[in-house]
């Protein structure tokens, strides 16, 4: 009997010992897992930050700095909003172009955000995309009135199943952001190169924050 | 009949041809540049476009600025309940077009209830039942009938549309709030309030618009027919894959 209870025992140890390293690890892994984390963080600290809620939009840009930036991969946004000419690109253009283009989407991704009050936020979809190692999180920002639709498409390195979900693209409101820049940068490159769209970047940014 | 039916009947008559002839094409890539949506009527667009903001920031914005920082929000939130619940019965109509039963149901009780227990459409008790908004117009009953976007227009006063849309908008006037007054003066009234209102509650929208955008016009396009999209296919859209630049090639270094 006591050979039947140390196994049991055993087994019971075992069984929750790789319950709680698998259940470790998916936590860190799965795209709605980290969606969701980010979203609730996001919402909370809101919540309780007097300047967000009374629209300090420079609060905000702190907040979402902290929080979400950390998971998004700047580097492929910006390599598909630019397109075919970040080949050309030398490594100081590419960083500059990096640079500008994080902190224009940080402000974007704020300004939506001033309109959030006293919201919950609920994951309704997860979709991988065929054909490719992305996934598309859908969420619903719910609150008074029609929700807002924020989406997220995220991706991680081929071949490290261990590796963390990046961001690589956000959708607010049925309008997904890297997309949306696409034209405007192909219209810039056009003008004035990848120099020309360094500068109309820089120039955004800085007429932004005066 | 009022002496401006014809007149709605000659312009939705007039769009239905340019529909016809554009051939119904779908809103296909840009061919010189496939990042970039189709625009074959960019010079054009942009001019009124252009025209379109002068106008916005003369009067539209002012006075819907003047609108929300004057009018007390339960007022403002009532009128948005009004014209929405109009709205909701338009909608409940086009699901049904487009074979939606659970929707149209959904959107038909949200409006009998709104409009019993909500004093006429004013209050919104539907959405504290849990009966969420999902709004439908003709643009994208005609699209999920098959009917192709044709090219994207820039409409006078109106902004963003295309071909397709703006048909369904001439459609979607017929049964706007203002057709609830007999006097003439009173649907002049609704229709400028449902104006007034309509353009306070995207003051945010375009004023971040304007501090973000490379290209307002571009901007503007690319967002407008993003969301158009997602409204069509009711927030799940075909997911495009996402272009992504591969580049075994280290960065060429600035020696120049």
């Amino acid at each position: 009997m006591i050979q039947t209870l140390k196994t049991t025992l055993t087994r019971g140890l075992l069984a929750l010992s790789l319950g709680l390293s698998i259940g470790g690890a998916a936590l860190a892994a799965t795209p709605d897992a980290l969606v969701r984390k980010i979203s609730t963080e996001v919402l909370d600290a809101a919540k309780g930050d007097k300047g967000i809620q009374s629209g300090n939009i420079n609060r905000i840009i702190e907040l979402v700095d902290s929080k979400v930036m950390p998971n998004v991969n700047f580097e492929v946004m910006t390599r598909s909003a630019v397109g075919v000419q970040w080949r050309s690109a030398t490594a100081e253009q590419r960083s500059a172009l990096q640079s500008e283009f994080k902190t224009l989407l940080v402000r974007v991704y704020s300004g939506a955000l001033t309109e959030l009050k006293d919201q919950t936020v609920e994951i309704t979809r997860t979709q991988p995309v065929t054909g490719s190692t992305q996934v598309v999180v859908q969420s619903e920002v719910r609150g008074k009135g029609e929700p807002i639709k924020l989406d997220y498409r995220l991706d991680r390195p081929a071949g490290s199943p261990d590796a963390a979900w990046k961001i690589i693209d956000v959708n607010v409101g049925g309008i997904w952001l890297v997309q949306s820049y696409r034209s405007q940068f192909a219209q810039e490159l056009t003008r004035g190169g990848i120099d020309g769209l360094i500068k109309a970047l820089a120039e955004r940014n800085k007429a932004s924050r005066g | 009949m009022t002496p401006r039916a014809p007149l709605r009947g000659l312009c939705a008559a007039a769009l239905m041809a340019a529909l016809l002839l554009g051939g119904c094409a779908t809103t296909t890539p840009n061919t010189e540049n496939p990042r970039v949506a189709s625009d074959p009527w960019e010079g054009f667009n942009r001019k009124v476009f252009a025209f379109n903001e002068v106008l916005d920031e003369k009067v539209a914005r002012p006075v819907a600025e003047t609108y929300r920082d004057v009018v007390p929000q339960l007022v403002r939130t009532g009128v948005g309940n009004f014209i929405g619940n109009i709205g909701d019965l338009w909608s409940a109509a086009n699901h049904l077009l487009q074979g939606k039963l659970q929707a149209g149901v959904e959107m038909g009780i949200r409006f009998v209830t709104n409009s019993f227990f909500g004093l006429g459409g004013v209050l919104d008790p539907a959405s504290e039942m849990g009966l969420t908004r999902r709004s439908e117009d003709f643009g994208q009953t005609l699209a999920v009938w098959g009917v192709g976007a044709g090219p994207y227009v820039v409409l006078p006063l109106l902004g963003p549309s295309t071909v397709r849309d703006s048909t369904g908008l001439v459609v979607d006037r017929q049964v706007a709030p203002s057709v609830l007054f007999a006097a003439e003066s009173d649907r002049y009234a609704m229709t400028t309030l449902e104006i007034v209102h309509g353009r306070s509650v995207l003051l945010g929208t375009t004023a971040l618009l304007s501090i973000v955008a490379l290209d307002k016009y571009s901007f503007t396009r690319e967002a407008w027919l993003s969301r158009r999209q997602d409204q069509i296919f009711d927030g799940a859209p075909p997911l495009e894959t996402f272009e992504d630049i591969e580049d075994s090639n280290p960065a060429p270094s600035n020696a120049k």
